[in-house]
């Protein structure tokens, strides 16, 4: 379907994607659908469904750690298994259900072929199977949930034997579905990745060089070679952990020759590539978010390029810094703070590129880019925390603490909830054609932000403090039991409430401006990238004639030029 | 820094804490001027009908050494932090002081039993005394513990000596302390190791060597009607060993 040839996809383009799809029944349009905006957008929709289940469960477990013991309204009393099973499923949905289709699959599928000017993915049909799957793994995390035995509660990491062994984890159902849907989940982006590497190799319009593709493709692109490496080796481990859970094979059991810190190194090698897997997309998004807003170029693209493979290089050499204390060879601890450390260099320049673009910018504060700049100042946080974690001697006390916590909170939520933000807002118009309210935009955005700084602030303080994961009361222990410290808690349990709250206004504000709001025209941001140039939203087809490039993604503000920005299209 | 929030009573902590410090300052310093600047350009470059945005590549030389130039000073900030961590991790995990005590260290679901020699000062024979969820230990005293799990992944964690190591099935890991405050503190279990995890706590008290002492002697003699709660491989092997001898 994509224009592989772009004459050949300009020719058939005149003649009829529009009268051959209007035919199309709701089943096969919405449903069974192989349009890339489609399945993007199925994507987007599952993973916010899955979102509202990820915060439910947070907002659960953390009132029963600020008041412990009490029935949680809307939950009732949360007991030591059901803790465990909210924190795992927790973490488990908002990375594999939440982060990844929605940065990777949901504004890949959507932007890739809009903003590289073709027609569709270059396997629609591979690409109708990858949400067909990711889908059904849904289903069956979702079906864990009420498994005799209850869902797993052994952490998302999945530590064996506690994973591997009912007798240990006393969920014989619920562990073996646990893995099951996360393999399942695999499979699915490996499909997805196949496209967008494919597509955007292959499918780019006339004109467009490797230099000339939005940031945020590429970081999609390098996302998705970063994922495919790195998961073959989890994929591994997960059908011998489902085999020591189903067949009684004994790959990680240890009475029998098995080991299990060969599992914590198969799930941290693909564990910590998967970090930058969801960072690299969000990074995109705000490439493009601030170049617009600041209507500036985007300061030193190829330096932001050569950073990003950098990083995907080296994510690939720190993986054992999630095991420090794991009984590795102490030696190790050495070389992998080493390449922790280096690979802090990368992502540290990348942000500050993106603080002088913004220099001599003109810049407009309209909601995406609220979210954009805030994304910038709270990733901050989380990327200098990360070094008390990635230097081995500093770790010994910090390793599954709050403190880790904390820190990977602050680069998660604005990777996955921030940037996400961003994104909606800027492209919602060309999704579904129209505009999305301002003014309940940033009542959502200071809504969100300053809830968040107070959930996390607390808890960096509660780790420092020695307050360890994963306990679903800390009564129990007479250090951490004192009214400090639970002061703190009850803070940062009333910070997400209210943070979970104005998730209403932001809801109401995206159901209603879809039916509802003003009608957007075809580039409202007046950005110069190729998506803009479609229709909004775009017809299935994408585009009425098919673009030609003729300049790179971010010229704003050119001298001598009536207006502020240069479509990458435009002849002149 | 860190002492603000918890005490310390290891002789190896305060070098923990100073590595904290090193890199809370290091990293703030670039942390709070990053901060600065972002929010200056925020704030100097919001939207003025008069002052139309710059055109900047920054592909030019003179742009990019606002890049080089922090690229190159933390460079050097990141290699001052690794040999300072390099320096605190060799001294705690890989250097081992002169011993003067042994113990034994057993991580189950969902309890922590220790195993420390009687009169005798030996490990491993009769008049052992073993514990369960409470360990007492000598101030100013050197101990080499010996970690092990019976089932699952398990943590040792003593957060006042900013000590942890995880307890891995079929292994037998070992490490060392000293304490250097008498007093009573929390042991958490660190890694998540089933239903019980989240009560898996037990308390080390670290005690005068007399009060230990009498501690010990009064322990000793209830110590043969005292079961270990489960036996390790390791005391597995010690009965083969002796069966065979």
């Amino acid at each position: 379907m994509a224009n592989l040839s772009s004459s050949e996809a300009l020719s058939h383009s005149d003649s009829g994607h529009d009268t051959h799809h209007e035919k199309m029944s709701f089943w096969s349009k919405y449903v069974f659908s192989t349009d890339h905006k489609v399945i993007g957008m199925q994507y987007l929709f599952t993973g916010m469904f899955m979102a509202l289940i990820g915060g439910f469960m947070v907002y659960a477990f953390r009132m029963q750690l600020a008041f412990p013991g009490e029935a949680v309204p809307g939950f009732g009393n949360v007991s030591a298994g059901a803790y465990n099973a909210l924190v795992t499923n927790h973490g488990t949905i908002m990375i594999f259900w939440v982060a990844m289709p929605v940065l990777i699959a949901a504004l890949g599928n959507f932007l890739i072929p809009l903003m590289i000017g073709c027609d569709d993915m270059v396997f629609p049909k591979i690409n109708r199977l990858s949400y067909q799957i990711f889908l059904l793994s849904a289903l069956v995390l979702i079906a864990s949930f009420f498994v005799p035995g209850g869902p797993f509660g052994g952490a998302w990491t999945a530590y064996p034997p506690l994973s591997a062994q009912a007798k240990f984890n006393l969920t014989p159902l619920g562990a073996p579905m646990w893995v099951i849907a996360v393999a399942l989940e695999f499979v699915a982006f490996l499909l997805g990745g196949i496209n967008f590497i494919t597509t955007t190799m292959n499918a780019r319009a006339k004109g467009m060089k490797m230099y000339d593709i939005p940031i945020i493709v590429w970081m999609i692109v390098i996302a998705s070679i970063l994922f495919m490496a790195s998961v073959g080796p989890l994929m591994a481990g997960a059908i011998m952990l489902l085999f020591d859970q189903t067949l009684s094979t004994n790959f990680f059991n240890p009475e029998y020759g098995g080991d299990p810190v060969l599992w914590q190194h198969l799930f941290w090698f693909f564990g910590h590539p998967e970090v930058y897997v969801v960072l690299l997309p969000a990074m995109g998004i705000v490439a493009e978010v601030i170049t617009v807003f600041a209507r500036k170029k985007l300061f030193a693209y190829k330096t932001v390029l050569y950073t990003t493979f950098a990083t995907g290089v080296i994510s690939f050499f720190v993986w054992a810094h999630h095991q420090f204390i794991s009984g590795i060879d102490p030696r190790m601890a050495n070389v992998f703070t080493i390449t922790t450390l280096l690979i802090s260099v990368p992502i540290a320049e990348m942000l500050f590129v993106y603080i002088a673009t913004l220099y001599g910018g003109s810049i407009q504060f309209k909601t995406p880019m609220l979210f954009a700049l805030a994304f910038l100042a709270e990733f901050l946080i989380g990327g200098v925390t990360g070094i008390h974690l990635g230097a081995s001697g500093t770790d010994i006390y910090f390793h599954d603490t709050y403190f880790v916590l904390a820190h990977f909170h602050y680069t998660f939520v604005p990777i996955a909830i921030i940037a996400v933000f961003a994104a909606i807002y800027y492209w919602f118009p060309k999704m579904f054609g129209r505009m999305m309210n301002e003014f309940w935009g940033k009542v959502h955005f200071w809504g969100t932000v300053i809830p968040f700084n107070f959930i996390f602030i607390p808890l960096f303080m509660l780790g420092m403090a020695g307050q360890h994961r994963r306990i679903y009361n800390y009564n129990h222990f007479p250090d951490l039991a004192t009214p400090e410290l639970q002061n703190l808690r009850i803070i940062a349990t009333v910070a997400l409430v209210i943070m979970l709250l104005f998730q209403i206004p932001f809801l109401v504000n995206f159901f209603v401006s879809m039916f509802k709001g003003k009608k957007a025209e075809a580039n409202p941001w007046k950005a110069n990238t190729l998506e803009w140039t479609a229709p909004s939203p775009p017809p299935h087809g994408n585009f009425k004639v098919f673009p030609e490039v003729y300049r790179p993604p971010y010229e704003y503000s050119v001298p001598g030029r009536k207006e502020d920005y240069w479509p990458q299209d435009s002849k002149d | 820094m860190l002492t603000h929030f918890i005490e310390n009573a290891s002789s190896f902590g305060q070098d923990i804490d100073s590595l904290f410090s090193l890199i809370t300052i290091l990293a703030g310093f670039w942390f709070i001027l990053a901060e600065l600047i972002l929010f200056y350009f925020i704030f100097r470059f919001r939207r003025k009908k008069e002052e139309p945005a710059k055109y900047v590549t920054g592909e030019k030389k003179s742009e990019m050494k606002w890049i080089k130039i922090p690229h190159h000073l933390i460079l050097v900030c990141d290699v001052a932090i690794v040999i300072g961590a390099i320096f605190v991790w060799v001294k705690v995990k890989q250097d081992t002081p002169p011993i003067d005590e042994e113990i034994r260290v057993i991580g189950q679901q969902w309890a922590w039993s220790f195993v420390q020699p009687g009169p005798d000062g030996l490990l491993d024979t009769a008049d052992d005394i073993s514990t369960v969820d409470k360990l007492h230990i000598k101030v100013d005293t050197t101990y080499r513990f010996h970690l092990e799990s019976v089932d699952v992944v398990h943590s040792f964690s003593v957060p006042v000596f900013r000590l942890k190591q995880d307890a891995v099935p079929g292994r037998t890991i070992s490490g060392w302390f000293k304490a250097t405050k008498e007093g009573e503190f929390d042991i958490q279990c660190a890694e998540m190791c089933g239903l019980g995890h989240g009560v898996m706590a037990a308390r080390i008290f670290i005690q005068s060597e007399e009060k230990h002492n009498e501690w010990m002697t009064a322990s000793a003699s209830r110590t043969n009607s005292t079961q270990l709660l489960a036996t390790t491989p390791s005391q597995k092997n010690k009965t083969k060993q002796k069966q065979n001898g």
